[in-house]
């Protein structure tokens, strides 16, 4: 119950792109479309989970004075040892994503939970925290990705809806993120009364 | 457990306890998927090269690393049913766009791919497609020895990118970069006649300036 409660927390109340409105950088820059921003959402939500469960266990061990470096040595381990998984095993979305994928270290979200949550919590409920906020961060961009791609470009996962000479560009480019996440929060918090 | 004091001592020791530990799964990393890498470079070399032909099984009998007039790479892959060229352009909108090219031997396109870039998702990363037979920007056949590439916003007859004309000129330029160390290195097999004065069997770089201003003779002046 305890650990399903930290998971929704993650997903809805505490929703880093909705609620908390953190790590805006790779959420307006990789949701082009829903796939990408799928892909993102799931990197991230995977170094999440590690880096939550890693800083939790070793938290006590850590003086406060350098907690910062120790955390951010750890995360961009993380994220290193992951680009490097994807270009062997994931060629594919290493080559869509490669850009952005060293940028995962930086997002604040994942410091941001390593000090919030995981330098205070215990390595399980740390681990269920990484997930339901990288779930809801997978939500979100996702949800973003596809409402671009389906206004900028008439499709939605690749799949064409509708002709792309309709589609509106704007969408697709940087000033399209900002107005659809606009748009989305308002209309999150609207429906969910967050 | 009560945490560790903000010692100098203890954060000097845990901080460099956790970058060696940092290091070394990173070195396990590293050992573990640097062969996958380099398959799939190979594998993507190797399919990117039959797709630029429009065959089946190339077979790369050899390859020219040289370097084009700025200095950037250019790989010539020589195989047995055509030459591919990889080449790279610098300048495109999210950096380093790399192309390989394969040409027919009257020097028309045959195919090309985009190896590697970091343009936009949904705007310049159309490149893989958008120059592709029966798409907009078609180049597939021209020669860019009797023409150079140019996008229309340029003067030229490719129609860029709708919204990333600094992609496809990155994207053009590459191409022209490829066809240049093609022709350079095609001279050789051409000695005789008309064909090694155009191109003189030197350095690829210097054969690909001459070729560029042939196409454009005014300024061949200059150059002497």
């Amino acid at each position: 119950m305890k650990y399903l409660k930290i998971l929704f927390n993650g997903i809805l109340k505490e929703n880093p792109t909705f609620v908390l409105l953190l790590g805006m950088c790779p959420t307006l820059g990789t949701t082009s479309s829903a796939i990408n921003g799928m892909s993102m959402g799931l990197a991230t939500m995977a170094v999440l989970i590690f880096s939550n469960f890693i800083i939790s266990c070793i938290k006590s061990l850590v003086p406060d004075m350098v907690r910062i470096p120790s955390y951010i040595v750890v995360i961009a381990s993380l994220v290193t040892a992951l680009q490097m998984f994807m270009q062997a095993f994931t060629p594919e979305v290493y080559k869509t994503l490669g850009l952005f994928i060293p940028l995962i270290v930086v997002n604040c979200i994942i410091l941001g939970r390593a000090e919030a949550f995981a330098a205070k919590n215990g390595p399980v409920e740390s681990i269920f925290d990484g997930i339901g906020i990288g779930l809801g961060f997978t939500i979100a961009l996702t949800l973003l990705g596809g409402i671009r791609e389906l206004l900028g470009t008439g499709k939605l996962f690749g799949a064409t809806l509708y002709p792309e000479n309709y589609g509106m560009l704007l969408f697709v480019l940087a000033p399209g993120a900002f107005i659809a996440l606009g748009y989305l929060i308002a209309v999150v918090k609207k429906v969910a009364k967050i | 457990m009560k945490k560790l004091e903000s010692t100098l001592p203890n954060m000097l020791v845990v901080l460099t306890l956790i970058s060696v530990v940092a290091a070394g799964a990173l070195a396990y990393v590293n050992e573990i998927t640097s062969g996958p890498i380099e398959e799939n470079k190979a594998r993507t070399l190797a399919e990117g090269i039959n797709s630029v032909l429009g065959v089946a099984d190339a077979q790369v009998l050899e390859t020219t690393e040289a370097e084009d007039s700025n200095g950037n790479p250019v790989v010539i892959y020589a195989t047995n049913q055509g030459v591919a060229v990889q080449a790279i352009d610098p300048n495109g909108f999210g950096g380093k766009l790399s192309v390989l090219v394969g040409f027919s031997d009257e020097g028309a396109i045959k195919g090309y791919t985009v190896l590697e870039h970091a343009e936009t998702p949904g705007l310049g990363a159309k490149a893989s497609t958008w120059f592709q037979q029966g798409e907009k920007g078609d180049i597939i056949g021209k020669k860019p020895g009797e023409k150079e590439l140019v996008v229309s916003k340029d003067g030229g007859d490719v129609d860029a990118i709708t919204a990333s004309t600094i992609t496809s000129r990155a994207f053009l330029r590459a191409v022209n970069t490829a066809f240049q160390a093609y022709a350079g290195a095609s001279a050789p097999d051409a000695q005789s006649g008309a064909t090694a004065q155009q191109y003189p069997k030197s350095a690829p770089e210097e054969a690909a300036e001459t070729t560029a201003d042939a196409a454009a003779a005014p300024e061949g002046e200059t150059q002497n």
